[in-house]
């Protein structure tokens, strides 16, 4: 199970280039293997959706029919940024529950001979692949310079957390990309906001409500102490990155709060040159303190350690229920 | 009415309260169920945004069922909406509130009753370039929705659209797919079913 069919999506070729670098650099130590889906198209985002709906479902369902044609064996297809990961799971699911919906999507692909059946290939997030497939143990094993002293702040958005199709997270607090840094080596802050919005495209049709939205995200992360925030969502990165001067002049505030992707950090953690995982295409810099990081690192002593519970348990005090451990097993 | 009675006459009775239910629950992606909603709140309370809204998704709920279907379609509710699914994994009735939205804006982009074009407008040049290249592309989806309807946000723009593109972030040309045609011909397909309904 390490080889998977992949959907990189548009964003990934532009201004989330650097997820797309970092994935493809972090592939071979992993040991996973992404073939690229032959001439994929857009997902649509939630913007085709918003004004049709058969259109939007038949243009999702080409890449998942161009899947199925070049799938071998029991591969998955594999997506790294969240909104293409939703639309792709959404539409199988939808497909799957309304023969309607899928008679008349597959009458449209007929058009371009094609067909989809629904349930035929299974979509997954990168995030998910990593934990539950590759598991921390092999990327403990793989890390060979220790992010030791980097605080970050994981910070996942929406769509991996909800609607959560396959009940596998916690909606609200999932502690999944917060184990996966934590085995990096990383101080991992508390950080209650990871699954806020980042504001969408609100950034581009209602500035005012969206760049308060990414105020509360950056404002928080700054409070936990974060050198930086880390998200695996190209959308994300790119609001927080690049419209954080439009939300410092809106509030009058001076953050500079970096974010890069969970990948980059993982490539760092591995060895890998920095020039390789597009460290220091980010808007708000985190080059310099990235480079330090990896300078100051301990030679690599004993696999990182989970990180210690939050909430010590006060020995005289009568015990507590405690939650379960979230997250993908 | 009474004639001793002060209170004005009642908005005239909505005749097609079923009606307009109906066709947003057919119009949602999976059946929305919107007659399911026990008003409960937790849409609304769960919102990052509701209070950019008009309604919260759980008054615009009460007012579909009202038959209110100018009130509704001219709401900024559906186009404030972020896709978050805060609402959605909260719902104890499960209704795919996103997918309303959606329809809601179909709907309302269609019958051309929302008032602000900003909404339509990033989502219509979003679709016409995906049609048109099979992907999408930032900046010329970017640079048009700010010239047509942000032009004051522009001087600080334009130095963030040049970093990036020293960044290497931003691709001059849009990338286009290589059967442009099969995309372009069942799309065609997918309209002419879509209107036939």
């Amino acid at each position: 199970m390490s080889d998977y069919l992949y959907y990189p999506g548009c964003s990934m070729e532009g201004s989330g280039r650097s997820y797309r670098e970092s994935l493809a650099a972090v592939c071979a130590p992993l040991g996973i293997t992404l073939h690229e889906i032959d001439d994929w198209n857009c997902c649509g985002a939630t913007e085709y959706v918003s004004l049709a709906t058969l259109p939007a479902y038949a243009m999702i369902t080409r890449n998942l029919a161009l899947a199925a044609g070049q799938k071998q064996g029991d591969q998955a297809l594999v997506a790294a940024c969240s909104a293409c990961y939703l639309n792709l799971a959404k539409a199988d699911r939808y497909l799957d529950e309304q023969p309607l919906l899928a008679g008349q999507v597959n009458d449209a692909l007929a058009a371009g001979d094609l067909h989809y059946q629904p349930g035929s290939i299974r979509v997954r997030h990168l995030l998910e692949v990593l934990l539950t497939d590759v598991g921390l143990d092999k990327i403990r094993a793989a890390v060979k310079t220790p992010l030791t002293g980097l605080k970050v702040a994981p910070y996942l958005g929406c769509l991996i957390a909800r609607p959560d199709l396959n009940h596998v997270y916690n909606h609200d607090q999932p502690a999944d990309l917060d184990r996966l840094l934590a085995a990096l080596g990383c101080e991992v802050v508390d950080y209650p906001l990871k699954t806020e919005c980042c504001g969408g495209h609100l950034t581009q049709i209602a500035p005012k409500v969206g760049l308060e939205l990414i105020r509360r995200l950056v404002a928080e992360a700054t409070n936990r102490q974060a050198a930086m925030m880390v998200t695996i969502c190209p959308m994300c990165q790119i609001n927080i990155d690049a419209y954080q001067g439009e939300m410092n002049a809106m509030f009058g505030t001076h953050y500079a709060m970096p974010i890069v992707f969970f990948t980059q950090l993982l490539g760092l953690a591995f060895g890998l040159d920095a020039r390789d995982l597009g460290i220091g295409r980010e808007y708000t810099n985190a080059k310099a303190l990235l480079a330090q990081t990896v300078k100051d690192a301990p030679a690599k002593t004993l696999a990182a350690a989970e990180p210690p519970p939050r909430n010590r348990p006060d020995k005289r005090a009568l015990p507590m229920p405690r939650m379960p451990e979230s997250g993908v097993h | 009415m009474l004639f001793w009675s002060n209170r004005k006459s009642p908005p005239a009775a909505p005749v097609s309260a079923f009606n307009f239910l109906a066709q947003i629950n057919a119009q949602t992606a999976p059946n929305a169920h919107l007659e399911m909603c026990i008003q409960c709140g937790s849409c609304g309370g769960s919102c990052p945004d509701a209070a950019a809204m008009d309604h919260t998704p759980r008054a615009l709920f009460a007012l579909i069922r009202a038959g209110q279907r100018e009130t509704v379609l001219h709401s900024n509710t559906p186009w404030m909406c972020l896709s978050c699914y805060h609402c959605v994994v909260r719902c104890p009735q499960e209704i795919p509130i996103t997918d309303v939205m959606y329809a809601l804006k179909t709907m309302a982009e269609k019958e051309g009753t929302y008032p602000s074009s900003v909404g339509p407008g990033f989502s219509g040049v979003f679709i016409g370039q995906a049609r048109r290249f099979g992907r999408s592309w930032e900046l010329g989806l970017t640079a048009r929705h700010y010239l047509r309807h942000f032009l004051t946000r522009l001087p600080r723009m334009t130095p963030m659209a040049l970093g990036l593109f020293r960044h290497g972030r931003i691709g001059l040309l849009p990338v286009q797919i290589k059967n442009k045609k099969q995309l372009a011909a069942i799309l065609a397909r997918a309209e002419e079913i879509e209107t036939g309904q």
